[in-house]
């Protein structure tokens, strides 16, 4: 793509004190080599419309913030190339299932709040060693293989925002919540096992999911939430693998 | 009316110091205390995610390492102006902070033997960087936020921004915050405070840094009186990802990486023969960047010449297992393959020695106010900090603040009401004088002439005629009328906290050039054309920088020294 060429982006914008009635605006944004999607809302916050709300911080993928629907997707506006979407339009929503506090800002509270749900810490029962450590508890590279992957979660959302069963039960974890519990159940260091399976273990709880399987589609990391779901789930039909 | 919210100890920053120091208050006080973490952005966004290569903490010294050698290293590495006690008391506390979050399930990379792994880092002589992957920092912030959830007493206020401290007397008594969802302003009143809101960040226009990571928690706690140290010394990290800036880990050099100028020649053995590419920052920086000024670098399709960062050399098994971080970050930001292709990388501005001022245990000069992490100047770092030693030490000094803070507001009851005038104040300036109100400058321009006359007039190398044209311009910018919000809507106004963003940007960046105007003499970062020698007969001192009505104003404190003489460092 040359220094030259434009790209459009139809923006949604909503501000609550304002009749709350959401509009889309357009802006026209000259691109650049490797640019991104979250460096054109950038260009249009600071060059052509301030009153743009973004929320955005490391343009690395690694902090989570800028989780917005991108032609349709749950994206990291920071990880998407404008040469990637191959258009020359670019509708910019903020991310679905959850409410909007303006623009393309939403507001993650519950998501939050159903993270820390599922316990997403280390529990043991030598609480002493455990506060005032003493010596490493040991673990083999093939025992944190088995959750690493589970604890790359950037908390983005964007596994929450594509999740069918989210979008019709609230009070259904999703899939980031349940992929943190798999991550804490399966790390050889806890030691509560049953505990994690009665928190998720209901009607409304892990059973909910369908293996729609749009999770692990949109998820930025490779966390595969989908997986864990259904590892955590063959952990509480046939009980817990060895290790 | 402003709401008044109360709680015993206040931590403002949400970065690994931060919730180090939330936890450790907890822990203290039995979960007694009631702490509430204001931090401008939602927990887990805090730049610290972004720390990459590795936490030093020396873990067997049965096999070779010992205190005394990484005493010694980050001595060396700060170029002699690091206080020897709070290097003593950092390296002690180290390894204890490693198992600590290893015992809250950190997924530190491990050995054969199932005990905790460690790779090499420049400056250090013995390979003590903990690592897990590429991505340090984020599983160290993964860990600390999940564990801070264990503490129903902790309360998080994500996305307040903080706009003022309440100090009277010389005591911490409060502060303000805007909480953005609602664009409220509100005063918290507590006994105790921590500042851990990172340093001062994006002030360059090539820069590791995310967006948030701007100096408003420096300039605060500098308006309360509370002096900055050392703001001169800015560290350049070797390789910033051409062109976007972002962080290629040193881990990479580490693990085997090597550095190329256009001739494909290892050019590190003109400037660092013994150690090469795993000597401290500054002196791998200035190599490049003397590579590049002589033409020696490559011209990139974006105008920025650069040189090469060569992975290729790394086994590819090893170099997808444990630098998978950066490897992403180039397959798709870059669209470079490191197993294949050598990385495009050019010096870029990474770490800020210089903080608010405190003593070896992170206490500031006001009563009930600490400063812990990049925020504060310890000093362990002293005029140029080693790789690994950042991320261990926000754990340390997150762990004795946080104690300190606690233990204070335990024996401290609250004074009287909170002095509303300030308050009011603060309500005034914000909401009648800034929002809705069109500046006729607009002021992102504002932010970017700061970052160009920075990097222009005060980077790697500097001299007295270029910084005083600096400082001028900046002194100008100071002027210019951009204080003002376009955006009148009290929702999540990103363009009101922009501008208060800005405004302790250019002021802190006056500060950076005063400060390094005076220093005549070259020691680690701070290299300067018309000083190149360190000098230890005038200069072996503390810059403090005071906040007065007209400007900074400058006086120097001795540094501490027990144990080892200055000498000329080589590697």
């Amino acid at each position: 793509m040359s220094g030259t060429s434009e790209v459009l982006l139809r923006v949604y914008r909503y501000d609550p004190s304002n009749g709350g009635k959401p509009r889309y605006q357009n802006y026209r944004v000259p691109t650049f080599r490797g640019m991104t999607v979250l460096d054109a809302l950038i260009y249009i916050k600071e060059n052509l419309d301030p009153t743009l709300s973004i929320r955005y911080s490391c343009r690395m993928a690694s902090c989570g913030s800028c989780g917005m629907t991108i032609n349709g997707l749950p994206r990291l506006a920071c990880f998407t190339q404008i040469s990637e979407l191959r258009s020359k339009y670019i509708l910019v929503q903020p991310l679905r299932n959850l409410p909007i506090i303006k623009d393309l800002v939403a507001d993650l509270d519950e998501f939050f709040n159903k993270h820390k749900l599922v316990k997403p810490y280390l529990i043991r029962r030598d609480v002493e060693e455990q506060e005032n450590p003493r010596e490493q508890y040991r673990q083999s590279e093939e025992e944190l293989e088995r959750y690493v992957q589970f604890a790359y979660c950037i908390k983005c959302a964007l596994c929450y925002s594509a999740c069918p069963v989210v979008s019709t039960d609230k009070s259904f974890p999703g899939p980031q919540a349940l992929a943190q519990l798999y991550r804490y159940y399966i790390d050889t260091r806890d030691e509560a096992r049953e505990e994690r399976i009665r928190i998720v273990d209901g009607a409304h709880g892990i059973w909910r999911c369908h293996f729609a399987d749009s999770c692990s589609q949109v998820c930025p990391k490779g966390v595969d939430p989908a997986l864990a779901i259904q590892l955590m789930r063959r952990e509480m039909m046939f009980g817990p693998s060895k290790g | 009316m402003v709401e008044v919210l109360e709680h015993d100890v206040v931590i403002v920053g949400s970065g690994l110091a931060g919730l180090r120091a939330a936890i450790e208050a907890s822990r203290v006080s039995r979960g007694k205390l009631s702490v509430a973490v204001v931090t401008k952005t939602q927990v887990m966004r805090s730049h610290s995610v972004s720390a990459e290569g590795g936490t030093a903490a020396v873990l067997y010294p049965e096999e070779g390492d010992s205190f005394e050698s990484h005493i010694y290293d980050t001595i060396k590495g700060s170029d002699f102006l690091a206080d020897q006690n709070a290097v003593e008391l950092f390296v002690h506390s180290a390894p204890r902070e490693i198992i600590q979050l290893e015992h809250w399930g950190m997924p530190w990379a491990r050995r054969e033997d199932g005990r905790i792994a460690q790779r090499a880092f420049g400056g250090m002589s013995y390979p003590r960087a903990c690592f897990a992957e590429d991505k340090v920092g984020f599983f160290e912030m993964q860990t600390l936020y999940d564990t801070a959830l264990k503490w129903d007493n902790i309360t998080f206020y994500q996305e307040w921004f903080a706009t003022s401290l309440i100090v009277e007397e010389n005591r911490f008594r409060g502060l303000t915050a805007i909480e953005m969802k609602t664009g409220e302003l509100h005063a918290v009143k507590a006994k105790s405070c921590i500042i851990a809101t990172g340093g001062a960040g994006r002030m360059y226009t090539f820069a590791t840094f995310g967006h948030s990571s701007t100096p408003d928690g420096l300039y605060i706690a500098y308006k309360a009186g509370a002096p900055l140290k050392d703001m001169e010394f800015v560290q350049f990290h070797p390789t910033g990802l051409v062109p976007s800036g972002i962080l290629i880990t040193e881990a990479a050099r580490g693990e085997g990486g090597v550095l190329l100028n256009a001739k494909e020649e290892r050019f590190l053995k003109r400037y660092a023969p013994q150690k090469m590419e795993l000597a401290p920052r500054d002196i791998v920086s200035r190599a490049m960047y003397t590579e590049i000024l002589e033409g020696r670098g490559v011209e990139g399709p974006d105008g920025m010449s650069h040189l090469w960062l060569d992975l290729t050399v790394i086994e590819p098994e090893k170099l997808k297992r444990r630098l998978a971080g950066i490897r992403e970050i180039c397959v798709k930001l870059a669209g470079i393959d490191p197993v294949n292709e050598k990385i495009p990388v050019r010096p870029v501005a990474h770490y800020y020695m210089g903080g608010i001022h405190t003593n070896i245990y992170g206490a500031t000069p006001i009563a009930g106010l600490w400063a812990a992490g990049e925020a504060a100047c310890i000093s362990i770092n002293g005029a140029n900090r080693l790789g690994s030693n950042s991320t261990i030490e926000c754990l340390v000094w997150g762990r004795i603040t946080g104690e300190a803070a606690a233990r204070y507001a335990m024996e401290n009851g609250f004074s009287s009401s909170l002095p509303t005038e300030q308050v009011q104040k603060e309500e005034k300036r914000i909401f009648d004088g800034l929002l809705g109100k069109a500046p006729r400058i607009n002021p992102y321009e504002v932010k970017k002439k700061m970052q160009r006359t920075m990097e222009s007039h005060c980077h790697i190398y500097r001299d007295e005629k270029s910084m005083i044209e600096g400082l001028r311009m900046i002194r100008e910018l100071k002027q210019l009328p951009y204080m003002g919000v376009e955006d009148s809507s009290r929702a999540y106004n990103t363009n009101l906290t922009n501008v208060l963003e800005i405004e302790a940007m250019v002021n802190v960046g006056e500060i950076i050039v005063t400060a390094a105007l005076q220093r005549r003499e070259s020691r680690g970062a701070h290299a300067r054309r018309d000083y190149p020698k360190r000098d230890d007969q005038n200069w072996l001192s503390h810059t403090l920088i005071h906040y007065t009505v007209e400007g900074p104003e400058l006086s120097y404190a001795p540094v501490h020294i027990d144990k080892y003489q200055p000498v000329e460092r080589k590697y």
